[in-house]
């Protein structure tokens, strides 16, 4: 923001008073990170700021995102999933698998791919709603136990996908890779789900006070069963979409996944104790992280080096949301 | 000569709202202090600024005539100021010892200084524990204590730094009549062993009886202070309401006609056994009994949120299958519960989305909320309960205890209830939005809808209720109309022996 004029002191005040009341949402905060983060790699290298580089940056981080939205409504419902990752790879690995060595058709591929994580998703539901096991110790188990199965089910081997699968996820709209555009898709309706629909409103209420939202007629475990299942489906989604853009199915695809998933969904302004979060600063949360990766990369950072980098990145930046918000109630 | 705390022109502001402007304060040991004023009137805020939580951002503290900062909750506690707040902080899986202690444990000198000294613990324990008149092992869990004895130990706390300033905020509040008896003997032998009490709470009875002097706050001002002896209860009331109130509580008289609920042989796993009870259109039906006899558990089984054992509900003539709170609320059973915060509210969603959470499908179409339709609705009961709130953006956390629960009775209301249970609508609730709650009661049931409430304020039974019920350990003790009803029958059979069977 520079002073163009020093007479436009009343339409400045303006702004800042906007820019006050947009500093109390998290998602703001998140995105002004972001934007910093972009500016600085801007000015350092001359090869971040190009059409080619933005887009496959956001290519890289959309299957991160498209989880992300799930694990995003779990943590609002006041829940956590710890599966995703391992439910990403082997849905991928299925549906790999019913394309090539079952000759299924590409339609049938994918449907199997996400029926396999709405599956899974559907089993976290019942173990956390049924069985009453707390929600981080059921994922973490799944976790295991999925990741298990895809290494029982290929040895260990990678299964080629059909190259006519490919342009799924290969493919570009424009300058666009397709990808990118299935997370934008998927973003927006599930903003939309959540913001406008009678569900999304339950799933906010039940993550900011479950006993009185069961109290006030909200079938509680309904709720928490469609939010697992959902996280499930898009984890199914999001494995689908990167075989096709990889080729291939590892049994290791998503390894370590769910770490930066729930970091995309804390830095996007959502809390662990639940009852907050959106879906934009989910897929801001996941884009930080996207783009810290391709600057270290294009800053030759050692590999060696960038995990921890990142990892640091992850506690600074929910460390100025903490202070900044603590800022706010001490204001209040 | 000069009090022992004294407070001049104290001013505090948080965004939008002026808590405090320039009030002063005055405690002198050996004395009781009546701290009262409506909610919202700045009574929290001033307490909170003596204990440390907030700054003050003007004016003076002076102890025995010096003056002094209090920064933080550690300067407070080094002045000898200790304040109980309504929810107690206490750790409740330690013991009774330890929470007394707890960050200034008693340890061995020497080189043994990294350890706890449990025999001298529990030593200094036991004396603290009597003074403040606890009788009970001191290793014992404090969870495992009733709310009175949890009091106790706060007390025994305060006591181990020697406080010469003990502030109770709203003690009484979730204490039965016994209970209360034994902190106001508690409060008593403070005041001999010229301890300075300031005492919070919004029942006038027990401040005539417990306070000699008065400090009344209305809206962040200090409007009076004045000793006990010298003022009564229309005035007091005047001075915290800045209107003239009139009769306290008002009922007017409803048709009341036909059998809307039958209740048969209730149980539940919660300990109710064989209670039952009917509620005709226009009734307001008043649950009496102690703390912990049941009132509550007959509800929740009632409305499908316990697991009920036996019994049948009838409703309309007609047998009701409720097994969830989302059938109590199809068969148009309301529930407004006794914990607000806990119970009542998603303390952080906003006025609004508290409002319509029981009725989001009235104000939806194929699974889609209408904006349109949530702020019509919101904007109604804002009116109609005169909510005192910025907007329809509030986050209930903010608000007021009195319009949080007016948030919460709306909620209700906008289910459009033929049956409304109000668990204790109007505990820790400024007198003047008490009085609108009864208002509202009174004109519901004039509308034919049928009322359960449970209280344990019995002044509060007595004025509303058409008939009582009486509870005792989780079984109907008897059944009083509202001509029969006095304070001594409802005592006599909320106290009776077990043995004595179902009247």
């Amino acid at each position: 923001m520079t002073v163009q004029n020093a007479k436009q002191n009343a339409k400045l005040r303006a702004v800042f008073q906007w820019y006050r009341k947009q500093a109390r949402s998290s998602t703001f905060g998140v995105a002004l990170i972001l934007l910093a983060l972009c500016v600085v790699l801007t000015l350092l290298t001359d090869r971040f700021l190009t059409q080619t580089n933005l887009f496959s940056v956001m290519r890289a981080f959309s299957f991160i995102a498209i989880i992300a939205i799930g694990e995003c409504m779990v943590i609002i419902s006041g829940g956590v999933d710890l599966s995703v990752g391992s439910i990403f790879g082997f849905s991928g690995l299925i549906a790999a698998i019913a394309l090539n060595r079952w000759g299924w058709s590409i339609p049938a591929g994918i449907a199997v791919g996400m029926a396999v994580g709405t599956g899974f998703g559907m089993v976290n539901g019942g173990l956390i709603t049924k069985l009453r096991i707390p929600p981080f110790i059921a994922t973490l188990g799944m976790l295991s136990v999925v990741r298990g199965l895809a290494y029982a089910i290929t040895s260990g081997y990678p299964v080629r996908v059909p190259s006519e699968f490919n342009v799924l996820g290969q493919g570009y709209l424009g300058p666009v890779p397709y990808p990118v555009i299935y997370m934008a898709a998927l973003a927006l309706i599930f903003s939309v789900f959540l913001k406008k629909t009678v569900l999304g409103r339950r799933i906010y209420a039940i993550g900011g006070n479950e006993e009185a939202s069961a109290i006030s007629g909200i079938r509680v475990d309904r709720v928490k069963m469609l939010v697992y299942t959902l996280a499930g489906l898009l984890a199914g989604i999001s494995g689908v979409i990167s075989i096709a853009r990889l080729g291939v199915a590892q049994s290791t695809a998503g390894l370590g996944w769910e770490l930066d998933v729930v970091a995309a969904v804390i830095i996007g302004g959502a809390s662990l104790s639940g009852g907050k979060g959106t879906i934009l600063g989910a897929i801001l949360g996941a884009a930080i992280m996207g783009v810290l990766r391709n600057g270290l990369v294009l800053l030759n950072v050692s590999p060696y080096w960038q995990q921890a980098v990142i990892g640091l990145v992850i506690i600074i930046a929910i460390a100025a949301d903490q202070m900044r918000l603590r800022g706010d109630a001490a204001k209040n | 000569m000069s009090s022992l705390l004294e407070v001049r022109g104290l001013s505090k502001r948080f965004p939008g709202v002026q808590a405090l402007s320039n009030v002063d304060f005055d405690v002198d040991s050996g004395e009781v202090v009546g701290l009262i004023g409506e909610n919202g009137a700045g009574k929290s805020t001033l307490i909170k600024v003596l204990a440390g939580v907030h700054r003050a951002d003007e004016g003076e503290i002076r102890l025995n005539g010096a003056p002094v900062t209090i920064q933080t909750p550690q300067d407070s506690f080094g002045l000898g100021i200790s304040v109980i707040f309504q929810e107690l902080n206490l750790v409740g899986n330690l013991s009774v010892a330890e929470n007394i202690f707890l960050g200034r444990e008693l340890r061995p000198a020497g080189i043994l200084r990294s350890f706890l000294d449990f025999r001298r613990t529990a030593q200094r324990a036991q004396q603290l524990m009597q003074q403040a008149g606890l009788n009970c092992d001191p290793w014992l869990p404090v969870g495992e204590l009733s709310l009175s004895r949890k009091q106790m130990v706060e007390v025994a706390k305060a006591l181990s730094i020697s406080s010469k300033i003990i502030i109770m905020d709203e003690p009484t509040s979730t204490l039965t009549g016994q209970e209360t008896e034994l902190l106001f003997e508690i409060i008593e032998r403070l005041k001999k062993n010229g301890v300075a009490v300031v005492f919070v709470s919004h029942k006038l009875d027990e401040i005539f009886r417990m306070c000699d002097r008065l400090h009344v706050l209305r809206d962040g001002h200090h409007v009076g202070v004045t000793p006990t002896d010298q003022t009564n209860r229309e005035e007091l009331i005047r001075l915290m309401v800045g209107r003239d109130l009139g009769t306290l509580f008002v009922k007017q008289d409803a048709e009341i006609s036909d059998t809307v609920l039958e209740a048969r042989n209730l149980g539940s796993d919660k300990g109710i056994e064989n209670v039952s009870f009917s509620l005709r259109k226009g009734e307001i039906l008043g649950f009496a009994g102690l703390v912990g006899s049941g009132r509550t558990e007959v509800m929740r089984a009632l409305f499908g949120i316990d697991k009920r054992t036996s019994g049948e509900i009838v409703i309309d003539g007609r047998p009701a299958l409720i097994r969830n709170p989302t059938e109590a609320i199809a068969h148009g059973i309301g529930f407004v519960p006794e914990d607000r915060q806990v119970q009542g509210l998603v303390l952080g969603m906003d006025v609004r989305q508290n409002v319509t959470l029981a009725s989001l499908r009235a104000v939806s179409s194929n699974g889609f909320l209408s904006d349109a339709r949530e702020k019509h609705v919101t904007a109604s009961f804002i009116e109609k309960l005169s909510i005192r709130t910025p907007g329809q953006e509030q986050v209930v956390v903010n608000l007021s205890g009195g319009n949080q629960q007016k948030v919460v009775v709306s909620k209700w209301l906008a289910t459009t209830p033929r049956i409304l249970i109000l668990d204790e609508p109007t505990r820790g609730i400024d007198v003047g939005t008490k009085k609108e709650i009864h208002g509202l009661m009174s004109t519901l049931a004039g509308q034919g809808v049928a009322i359960i409430m449970i209280s344990s304020e019995l002044s509060e039974i007595l004025a509303m209720s058409d008939r009582i019920v009486v509870m005792h350990e989780g079984r109907k003790k008897g059944e009083l109309s509202r001509s029969e009803a006095s304070q001594e029958k409802i005592m006599e059979l909320a106290l009776r022996e077990s043995s004595q069977g179902v009247a």
